[in-house]
């Protein structure tokens, strides 16, 4: 085997993890002063002076700035709406949680179609302070992704018109999914959760809005399972389920 | 209250070009003078209910529309049916065990997810990939682009009443199928890259029988726009019907094609290039109206524009080792783990302990079928992410929908909402 002798070299290597190819030599973050520059930076810096609190370039080109929460909105509507920046393309916002009780970051990653430039912005909310204010009013992109957020990791976003939950059903009651201390298979047994499954309601399955243009209408809710008649059929009748099939 | 109903009148439109040609649709829907509708069912307002298991939604997803006599007065989607909790998941599986969860998102261009993932736990590792496995991984994304518009094609030409466009392009998906299956061993579930290569090399025959593909493609492409490009039905039921601004595209996130349609440059393949597509010579399709009709337009063009640029890669694949030589992120091959020590030892840790990222974090993105696909990787220094996070295109664009069809005809819901090109496996993850 032609690389085989490349195997033997980098055995005991392997804890380390992939040498980087471009040869940094000791893998040290490059000292504070030799960041590479990006413009919105040096701009947001002249704008809003301490309010950047940290700067990070991260795998390379990845320009990361962390701002405080409260000022969130206005920065951010500056950096979209500022001529020379004009970040006008939220491609995600999303949100990372460590774990150990440290704080769940806010990740707002922009993109300016008009100046091809990236920046990533982050927010760090303490796990006892999880409300942000929404930037729903600055990109309508952020609609969905914030109710995302709030799903999985339980973050309040302020001013968010329809804030509730999107991946989860309304009537979820484990907590938030892709919070560190959630365990992989929830926090009910499983004949919890299927015994809350089979009691769905109909109503469990619209939200507040749909149930308030139903009650307006004066109309009973569609049926999501069956057609014809109320409620959820009783699965636990149905052959091969058997719960509660006596 | 006497309910206002706009009517449309059809006005024959012909665009000719100097030589005689057909150049433009036939007809044209008009919007004509508003006239009242009868008394009696006015101000009646319905709550219906689209979905899940509906075949024109496309998956599971579910819509409750408002409506008020046939026209749409609001649009409330619910997703989350299909939920897998892959994101999740990913923070329990090793780096090169995720890449089996990536191609279950999007089961209609598995490629290009498998692709991305590799890609963005490349960059975080700073592992660059060899020039062979960067031609073969373009062709595999491109050959997927095609794959997965052809999906599309077929299955919005269905839900508008064409079926025969339908057999057709489910004839040419086959062909890529079976190009999957030689490559990978599955059809649908390809899981073919690893970090640092792929899987394995293109096995014996394979480029040729994507050649003999593209060749026998295109012209399928070609019958496919003399059914559908001037068709009267296809025109009135698309043009016009679905539309979004180009500002409104943006501010709503869109991306791929649907964004394109509506007149916006944004590419990533041209934007912030990768696995050097700036030296692949291709045109990005740009449309004007926002509407069905150019996003059909679009797509349509983007796949002869994947064939041109499967040509030149193919042309160009060199010849060389497919994985990095870097033994800390891939397997030393079977023979030499059978028979050497020390490779033996390397494969069972790589294997048991997986393969360790540096503490930081990545974001890349591609251009998929969809629209943008970014990934998200944040590592601490171990065998497994710590969040893995992907924006999938489809997620986004069908937060779009209710825009666009509130004040919509019913019948156009379906309409717009097979031309966003959704898969539920992604928008629910």
């Amino acid at each position: 085997m032609s690389n085989g002798d490349a195997f033997k070299k980098g055995l005991e290597g392997l804890d380390q993890g992939p040498r980087p190819s471009e040869a940094a030599d000791d893998g040290a973050p490059p000292p504070a002063g030799d960041l590479p520059e990006h413009p919105s930076v040096e701009a947001l810096r002249a704008e809003f002076g301490e309010s950047v609190l940290r700067h990070q370039v991260t795998a390379g080109d990845e320009h990361v700035i962390y701002i405080p929460s409260e000022r969130n909105v206005e920065i951010l509507g500056w950096l979209r709406d500022s001529p020379e920046h004009r970040y006008d393309f939220l491609q995600d916002l999303t949100a990372v949680d460590h774990g150990g009780g440290r704080a769940i970051q806010v990740v707002y990653q922009l993109w300016s179609i008009p100046n091809k430039l990236n920046l990533r912005v982050k927010c760090e909310l303490p796990l006892d302070g999880l409300e942000i204010e929404s930037v729903f009013h600055l990109w309508r992109a952020a609609d969905w992704l914030e109710r995302e957020v709030f799903d999985m990791f339980g973050v309040v976003f302020h001013g968010h018109p329809d804030l509730r939950r999107i991946l989860m059903p309304y009537n979820y009651a484990e907590g938030h999914p892709l919070r560190k201390d959630f365990p992989l298979r929830g926090r009910f047994t499983r004949a919890e959760q299927t015994r809350r499954a089979l009691s769905m309601k109909t109503e469990d399955h619209y939200s507040p809005q749909e149930l308030d243009i139903a009650h307006a209408l004066g109309q009973p809710l569609p049926d999501v399972m069956v057609e014809g008649g109320p409620g959820v059929p009783n699965q636990g009748e149905m052959p091969g389920i058997g719960i509660g099939a006596g | 209250m006497a309910l206002k109903r706009l009517i449309y009148n059809v006005t024959r439109n012909p665009e000719l070009s100097p030589g005689g040609a057909l150049v433009h649709a036939p007809i044209v829907p008009v919007q004509g003078e508003s006239y009242e509708v009868h008394e009696d069912i006015a101000g009646e307002h319905m709550l219906i209910n689209i979905g899940p298991q509906h075949p024109a939604t496309h998956g599971v997803l579910r819509l409750v529309l408002e409506l008020d006599g046939e026209t749409v007065v609001r649009c409330i989607p619910h997703i989350g049916y299909l939920h897998s909790s892959f994101e999740k998941l990913g923070e329990y599986r090793d780096w090169n065990q995720i890449v089996p969860l990536t191609d279950r998102m999007d089961y209609l261009a598995p490629l290009i997810y498998n692709c991305a993932y590799a890609m963005a736990v490349e960059k975080l590792m700073g592992v660059t990939v060899t020039e062979r496995c960067k031609v073969v991984r373009v062709i595999l994304m491109e050959m997927d682009r095609i794959f997965s518009h052809l999906l599309w094609l077929g299955t919005t030409a269905i839900d508008l009443g064409a079926f025969t466009v339908f057999l057709y392009t489910f004839q040419q998906r086959e062909k890529i199928y079976d190009l999957h299956e030689r490559l990978t061993g599955a059809r649908i579930t390809t899981s073919s890259t690893r970090i640092g290569g792929m899987m394995a090399d293109l096995p014996a025959g394979w480029i040729e029988q994507l050649e003999e593909f593209m060749t026998n493609f295109i012209p399928v492409v070609d019958e496919v726009e003399t059914l559908l490009t001037n068709n009267a039905i296809w025109v009135g039921r698309t043009q016009g019907v679905g539309d979004i601004s180009a500002e409104d595209a943006v501010n709503w996130g869109l991306s791929g094609p649907n964004l394109r349609a509506s007149g916006v440059t944004y590419d990533i393949r041209k934007d912030r290039p990768y696995y050097d597509y700036e030296t692949y010579d291709f045109d990005v399709p740009v449309g004007e109206h926002g509407d069905i009709y150019d996003r059909y337009l679009c797509r349509m063009e983007e796949m002869r524009q994947s064939v041109r640029i499967l040509r030149q890669a193919i042309d160009r694949l060199p010849g060389g080792p497919i994985n990095v030589d870097d033994p800390r992120v891939i397997l030393p091959p079977k023979t030499a783990a059978m028979n050497d020590m020390e490779s033996m030892i390397h494969h069972f840790k790589v294997v048991m302990e997986g393969v360790r990222a540096p503490v930081g974090e990545s974001w890349f993105s591609v251009e998929s079928s969809k629209g943008e696909l970014g990934m998200y990787v944040v590592s601490d220094g171990g065998s497994k992410p710590v969040r893995w996070r992907v924006r999938g295109p489809s997620f986004i664009n069908i937060a779009a929908l209710p825009h666009m069809i509130e004040g919509a005809l019913l019948s156009d819901v379906i309409a717009v909402n097979a031309s966003l090109d959704i898969v539920l496996g992604e928008i629910d993850r």
